[in-house]
């Protein structure tokens, strides 16, 4: 329901815009193009989703989730300080980290859940705590090591080096999840409620 | 050394997966099969978002919103042409997807603004999606502080991606 609102939405703006500003014939003619593009589009990342779908499945068999996970371990340890007393919370967590780092969607998500449901007090089981906000704000900033979607989309359009974001990206991806990780933290300490 | 970095990742791979005695090529066919079949579910949205986008672009709404957002964007460094990618980016993954393709297309994959819709694509996330996903699933109602903390974790994302992309690339 709410892609049909956006859907909408972009529509009902265009349609007023266009009025506005008298782009009658750039608005019909762009129906008729963006269709195309947008099958372009799924066409020049293709090929990308295929191979990194089938490294990504390689990845899973030779347990590139698990070594990662051995590594990140103590950084998971000060972040959800419960995952000390929790064997299998530990794993979830560690395996929803590294699927994620490793690009693996389908992966981190049932692990999260798992993870998010053993962070759950029982005692007050439909309020977030601090370790389930931390997981979720990890979780809604992205740690994809390798963007290979991007890649492709900068590939089709004739980029020369379509991976020379990949430093960039990473500075990025790191810095927005550690302020979201530090606003957790300040907001951990302020916000009151039941 | 960058160029080099996802062939080796690929060469790593396949190394450590016959050594395991794993049959590496059966599995990358197994596993392009199932992103065949993603891509197959994703055509009719690509299609329909771009579009929305490109009746966007060709109503002169873009240019708009640019313009409106000019002030706030500036102050922060972010491109004010990237406008549409912010408000979209924690809504919905291929609307985000589509409207970064067009600012690419549009601008060149090389240009500023492309490298910057690039890296905000790479290093953000669903936001909204992803927290009614796993709130969802664990039946928490009260989510406390977590959408404020997640839409800074964005904001300081799209600062970074506008703030690398000058950095990291001359010219």
């Amino acid at each position: 329901m709410a892609m049909s609102i956006l859907w909408g939405l972009l529509i009902l703006c265009s349609v007023v815009f266009s009025l506005w500003n008298g782009t009658g014939p750039a608005l019909s003619t762009a129906v008729a193009q963006g269709a195309q593009s947008g099958l372009t589009l799924a066409i020049s990342i293709g090929g990308s989703l295929c191979l990194w779908s089938g490294v990504g499945r390689l990845m899973k068999a030779v347990g590139a989730t698990n070594a990662l996970s051995r590594l990140l371990r103590p950084l998971l340890g000060r972040i959800f300080p419960e995952s000390h007393r929790d064997a299998s919370l530990a794993g979830a967590l560690s395996g929803n980290i590294c699927a994620n780092l490793l690009g693996l969607g389908n992966a981190a998500t049932p692990m999260g859940i798992a993870a998010a449901k053993r962070l759950i007090d029982p005692a007050r089981p439909n309020v977030a705590g601090d370790s389930l906000c931390r997981l979720i704000v990890l979780n809604t900033a992205s740690i994809q090591l390798i963007p290979a979607n991007v890649a492709a989309v900068r590939a089709s359009l004739g980029c020369q080096r379509p991976f020379d974001i990949l430093y960039a990206v990473w500075a990025t991806s790191f810095t927005s999840a550690g302020a979201g990780l530090l606003m957790a933290w300040i907001l951990g300490k302020v916000w009151k409620d039941a | 050394m960058l160029d080099y970095l996802v062939p080796m990742l690929l060469l790593l791979l396949c190394a450590v997966a016959l050594r395991k005695q794993e049959n590496a090529y059966e599995l990358l066919l197994e596993g392009g099969k199932e992103g065949l079949k993603l891509l197959f579910s994703l055509i009719p949205t690509l299609v329909m978002l771009l579009t929305a986008v490109s009746m966007l672009r060709a109503s002169g709404a873009m240019t708009t919103l640019g313009g409106l957002a000019e002030p706030v964007f500036s102050f922060l460094g972010i491109p004010p042409e990237t406008a549409m990618l912010v408000l979209i980016r924690p809504i919905s993954g291929s609307a985000a997807l589509a409207v970064g393709a067009d600012l690419m297309a549009a601008y060149g994959p090389d240009s500023r603004i492309g490298r910057t819709a690039a890296i905000m694509l790479g290093s953000t996330e669903t936001t909204f999606y992803t927290i009614s996903i796993y709130f969802g699933a664990a039946g928490v109602r009260k989510t406390r502080y977590t959408i404020p903390a997640a839409l800074t974790a964005d904001l300081v994302g799209f600062c970074m991606a506008s703030l690398t992309a000058r950095l990291f690339f001359a010219g």
